[in-house]
């Protein structure tokens, strides 16, 4: 149910004045404190969060720092401290609940979607859940079929919710803040694999949480993703250069609303798409943003849009059966060239 | 005078079936009392009455089903004592009063079906009519169908127009129908809408081959599959490039035109209409029910005729004798229009003028068919220059787009590659395709006696969406008839 | 119990009889208004439970927050939201209080700190520790913490979310009223068909929380027993459970043809009217005239014709403003 803690340290290295290391892990809890120094109305409440220090150790240290007030640690109910952090929100509070993984949202699935998301509209405008909701997701661990899926892409169904998609460390440092100052629920997705992931980033670093970001710039073909897969689009973005095929990178960031202008713009630039999805494929956020291509820039593209998700299998445990199930970039290489075709190089405007 | 109406009980609930009265003529009711049970299709639920008073009249009798707010009695108020807690309500002010009655009076022409006309509600427990839209009642005068017989679909369980089709449609199918054309009914799987031949060429493609006025079917794609891709336009528009038609293919012209590659095309030519020939013949073959007759015609007189004529005639304006079948083909036409169109979006669509496509093959191999427009306006003079000239333009690659893209019908004739007997594939979406064979001597019985004669076998392949066989040998006899008539073609 | 209770004064026996008559009159228009079919949806009423609300209301103050059930019209009417703005909601007037958004179901009211109008069994339970939590987080003031009220009936305790919200009301000793509006059926399931331990009391000593048992069909035992809770939540004493024992007259909604139950227990039920019961007991003791009820009766019709007219008269809003209220917009959460 949960993994070793954290190896690093927990106090960033400090590089220069400007800029720190930090790993991803780090990053969020760094923001945690921030926010938490800065609003007294914030506090941080989930299972194991304060004496255990966050089952992926991100909450680490926040315990002695803040107290068992601020740093609260809740019995295996989520449906029960998910909606109270509803509640608490309601009446002012500006709560961070963490659940640990997507999977164990599910228990808090009616509290997220019929209280949460529901209540301004039901009320007519009235009341309002400026609440942050923290989870886990993803694959790659070999932690099978109860631990391992994405499921932000249901999240993103919903109307009422603002989805988020860290998956830089500088997105973990950056994400909470605007993320706690919306009037209304934001549910931030971290991508299990990426906790241990350092960069060095300015700090403090502000981002937005409105916008797609282009990791990589290219000219051939787009390809769009988010959260754990982007590392995994960027390598393959690599081994196409070593190819000849210039490669865009677009994390989505902000899986709900989706930046369209962003994910337009970027296919109108190489008139090829490949969505990296680690949600299944049917169904999936890939869908929907494929399907926001085709109606938005249609006359622009050279290809119909192909779309890299996971096998639509519960995910496996043994390794090699779970890296089989997962987008790799090898699978990304191969839908890239099929949809260029024969003349790899064609398509980008300049 | 207050009125009961059936009640609505849920947003599911459109009609009811009074199942029993609690209550009758005379008897006092409260505010609140239950005066009848009403079966929904959930269930029995027992109603309460909103207005005290003395039932008057009874309107709906028990076993009737009616529409949400119809009038289920007549209840008169006043008279007797209400509750003690319902008292107070009379001291209610007048607006206050209407305020609270108008409700369920205003409620029934607004969200539920009208109740039965006042004739109905006059005479009380008289069988309710059916309830149906204007159309449905038209409908079933014209019809013959009685409308207390059905169930209606619409909304409050109305009775639709729709519904008087469907009732009616079993006695459709027990009348007589026409006599079936000469071949068996062939039965007519859903047809996709055809949208005649597609290109493989992605949306950019098209929209940059539209903006640059660049004809796409002659550029080589390059992308995923062989499709023509943005850039591939691109490339297309950069030098100015003879403007490539639009290769189209009949399927022995397309087998021969593999065969004859004597002076070999660009491979990137040649590779994009074979694809376009792949295309729309796979098409065709994937989605039209060909159907195919054969007709030997003695082209004794026709040429006979022509060979005269052709003497008072300089070499360059001798007329070839294709042109007498092109000709006879156009005349024979207008006797049998069901020849000539497009089948689309699911029926045939006839079309006055002929634009007749010729196959014609290219020396560099592979083949196209473009079309002398308006044909059926051209005599054998007229049709000979038309011949002449599309076939020299298409040999240089210099057709105009409607040429290509407009014809009707479509003639191969393939006599001087020796075929007898062409067995053609329609060019959707067109409906028909007529191909001669070579014309030669063949013995020929005729009044009990057999001579050698010049004899062509013509074919049709034809579309059974559009017609049927006995249409077609009609269309096949006129051929013949025209060209036993060569000075009136 | 009841017996027990003693009579109040002569002002404030009125004020709880026109409240639950209110309550009544307002429910008996909206039956007739959804068979003429003013009103659609779901529409649950409480005609036979005005007690519960009534009495419980009386023990709270503007500063508590109140989280209920679909079956909330009396709460929010003794809340103070206007009948004419809770009429107008059920119409779908965009005058009502949620805007015709929420309909009968999902009445709010965010200046009275009513939060719904939750049609999830249950799922305002969380709600309201978590209103209790920011309580909690921000202190007691000088006289003590606002109170988180929440109403839901006995089938909510059948749900994960009643059991975990009052394990983690009672482990961080919130500020937390469970007022279990005990009305014997779970739509249509009898308690003894759907608990395994009918005596709902002991559910919440389970979890360590002071819990007692009210005759909800006496308006002064339940103001009483509301009172005592509300004042110990309120100093410190952390939550406490209400089982409110009483009974809904009418069907679960509109379209219910009551299987579930026999005619002569709704009978039996009924000569417990909690509104003909104190009315009889104040008549008996000499605090309420014939011109004193004719007075309240009159009231409570003229709230209902002014709530009819208003929301009749009440306008349908765009619908170009239909994906209005998604998301903040600045003038709501400034």
């Amino acid at each position: 149910m949960s993994e070793g803690a954290a190896t690093e340290t927990t106090r960033p290295t400090e590089t220069t004045p400007a800029t720190v290391t930090l790993s991803f892990r780090e990053a969020m809890r760094a923001a945690m404190t921030e926010a938490m120094e800065r609003d007294e109305r914030v506090f941080l409440m989930g299972e194991d969060v304060g004496a255990y220090g966050g089952c992926y150790a991100v909450s680490m240290g926040m315990l002695d720092r803040f107290g068992p007030e601020r740093v609260r640690d809740t019995p295996l109910s989520e449906t029960a401290f998910v909606g109270a952090g509803i509640g608490a929100a309601m009446a002012g509070m500006r709560p961070i609940v963490e659940v640990m993984t997507v999977n164990f949202s599910l228990l808090a699935l009616d509290q997220i979607l019929n209280t949460a998301a529901t209540v301004l509209h039901m009320s007519g405008g009235q009341c309002n859940v400026p609440l942050v909701i923290r989870m886990a997701t993803g694959a790659g661990r070999q932690l099978a079929a109860q631990h391992s899926h994405s499921l932000e892409g249901w999240y993103a169904h919903i109307p009422g919710l603002r989805i988020l998609a860290p998956a830089t460390v500088e997105d973990a440092r950056g994400m909470l803040g605007p993320a706690l100052a919306d009037p209304d629920p934001v549910l931030i997705f971290e991508n299990a694999a990426l906790y241990a992931m350092k960069a060095e980033i300015a700090d403090p670093v502000e981002v937005d949480i409105a916008q797609a970001a282009v990791r990589r710039q290219g000219r051939d073909v787009s390809l769009i993703t988010y959260g754990g897969s982007l590392h995994k689009t960027l390598s393959a973005a690599e081994t196409l250069a070593e190819q000849g095929i210039d490669a865009e990178v677009l994390d989505l960031r902000v899986l709900r609303p989706l930046d369209d202008a962003a994910i337009n713009g970027t296919v109108r630039k190489t008139h090829h798409a490949v969505l990296v999805d680690e949600g299944w494929r049917s169904g999936s956020l890939a869908a929907e943003v494929s399907a926001r291509i085709v109606e938005g820039a249609f006359f622009d593209l050279d290809a119909p849009p192909a779309r890299v998700c996971s096998e639509e299998v519960p995910i496996p445990y043994a390794k090699h059966m779970e890296e089989a199930a997962l987008p790799q970039p090898d699978k990304i290489v191969a839908a890239v060239k099929a949809v260029l075709g024969a003349d790899g190089t064609e398509g980008g405007d300049g | 005078m207050a009125e009961f109406r059936m009640p609505s009980l849920g947003a599911d609930m459109d009609a009811g079936k009074l199942l029993e009265w609690y209550v009758k003529p005379g008897d006092a009711v409260q505010r609140g009392d239950i005066v009848a049970l009403v079966d929904t299709d959930k269930a029995a639920i027992e109603v309460e009455i909103f207005e005290g008073g003395v039932i008057d009249e009874l309107l709906v009798r028990p076993g009737q089903t009616v529409p949400v707010g119809t009038p289920l009695a007549h209840v008169r108020s006043g008279a007797t004592g209400e509750a003690a807690a319902a008292a107070p309500a009379e001291e209610v002010t007048p607006e206050e009063a209407r305020a609270t009655k108008a409700a369920p009076e205003e409620a029934a022409p607004e969200q539920v079906a009208p109740p039965p006309a006042p004739a109905a509600a006059q005479a009380p427990l008289a069988v309710v009519p059916p309830h149906a839209t204007p159309a449905a009642r038209a409908q079933g005068r014209e019809v013959g169908i009685d409308l207390s017989d059905l169930r209606g679909t619409g909304r409050h369980g109305v009775i639709t127009r729709e519904d008087v089709i469907a009732a009616s449609k079993p006695r459709a199918q027990e009348a007589p129908e026409t006599a079936p054309a000469a071949p068996p009914p062939v039965p007519v799987p859903p047809i996709p809408a055809p949208g005649g031949e597609r290109l493989r060429i992605t949306p950019r493609a098209r929209r940059l081959a539209r903006e640059l006025g660049v004809d796409p079917a002659g550029v080589t794609g390059t992308g995923p599959d062989g499709a023509i891709t943005g850039g591939d336009v691109q490339k297309a528009s950069a030098p100015p490039a003879p403007p490539m038609p639009k290769p189209t293919s009949t399927p022995t012209a397309s087998t021969e035109a593999v065969a004859s590659t004597h002076a070999k095309p660009s491979d990137e030519r040649y590779a994009a209409m074979r694809r376009a020939i792949a295309a729309a013949m796979a098409k065709s073959k994937r989605e039209i029910p060909h159907y195919y007759l054969g007709h030997h015609i003695d082209m004794e007189a026709a040429l006979t005729w022509l060979e005269e004529r052709n003497l008072e005639r300089s070499l360059p304006e001798r007329i070839l004798p294709a042109t007498l079948l092109f000709r006879a083909t156009a005349l024979a036409v207008a006797e049998v229009p069901e020849m000539n169109g497009f089948f689309l979006d699911g029926r045939f669509e006839p079309r006055d003028a002929v634009h007749m496509g010729i196959g014609i093959s290219l020396r560099q191999g592979g083949l196209i068919a473009p079309a002398i427009l308006d044909a059926q306006d051209k005599g054998l003079s007229a049709l000979m220059t038309s011949v002449r000239d599309l076939v020299g333009r298409t040999r240089t690659l210099q057709l105009r787009s409607s040429e290509m893209s407009e014809a009707t019908i479509t003639v191969t004739a393939l006599g001087d590659q020796g075929v007898e007997t062409v067995f053609g594939v329609i060019y959707p979406p067109q409906v028909a395709l007529v191909g001669f064979g070579t014309v030669a001597q063949r013995p020929w019985a005729k009044n009990g006696m057999v001579g050698a004669r010049r004899v062509v076998h013509v074919t049709l392949s034809a579309d059974h969406r559009a017609s049927d066989g006995h249409t077609g040998a009609r269309f096949l006899a006129a051929i013949d008839g025209r060209l036993q008539h060569p000075e009136e073609l | 119990m009841s017996d027990t209770v003693p009579l109040p004064t002569r002002e404030h026996a009125h004020r709880l009889l026109e409240r639950m008559v209110r309550i009544r009159r307002f429910e008996e228009a909206c039956a007739e208004l959804y068979q003429a079919t003013k009103i659609r949806g779901f529409l649950h009423l409480y005609i036979g439970e005005e007690a519960v609300a009534t009495g419980v209301m009386e023990a709270l103050e503007p500063r508590d927050a109140i989280v209920a059930t679909y079956r909330e019209h009396g709460h929010a009417l003794l809340r103070g939201t206007s009948a004419e703005s809770i009429m107008a909601e059920m119409y779908g007037k965009q005058e009502g209080c949620s805007r015709g958004r929420g309909g009968s179901m999902h009445l709010y009211d965010d200046e009275r700190r009513f939060y719904g109008g939750n049609a999830i069994v249950g799922g305002g339970i969380p709600l309201a520790v978590g209103l209790g939590l920011a309580e909690k987080l921000r202190g007691p003031g000088e006289d003590g913490y606002p109170v988180s009220a929440c109403f839901f009936g006995e089938g909510a305790m059948a749900e994960g979310a009643f059991h975990e919200s009052m394990n983690l009301a009672a482990l961080w000793d919130l500020p937390v009223l469970f007022a279990c509006e005990n009305n014997r059926y779970a739509m249509g399931t009898a308690l003894e068909r759907s608990q395994s331990e009918t005596d709902l009391t002991l559910k919440a000593s389970a979890y360590r929380m002071p819990a007692w048992s009210v005759d909800g069909m006496d308006v002064l035992a339940v103001e009483r027993a509301a009172k005592a809770a509300v004042d110990a939540i309120r100093h410190g004493g952390g939550p406490h459970f209400l089982e409110l024992r009483t009974y809904r007259f009418r069907a679960h909604s509109m379209f219910d043809p009551e299987l579930y139950r026999e005619k002569d227990e709704v009978e039996r039920w009924k000569e417990r009217d909690p509104i003909a019961l104190f009315r009889a007991r104040l008549e008996e003791a000499g605090l309420l005239g014939e011109d004193d009820l004719a007075a309240i009766e009159k009231a409570a019709a003229e709230e209902v014709g002014r709530a009819i007219e208003f929301a009749e008269n009440g306008t349908w809003e765009p619908v170009e403003q239909l994906v209005r209220f998604v998301t903040s917009e600045p003038e709501v959460t400034a």
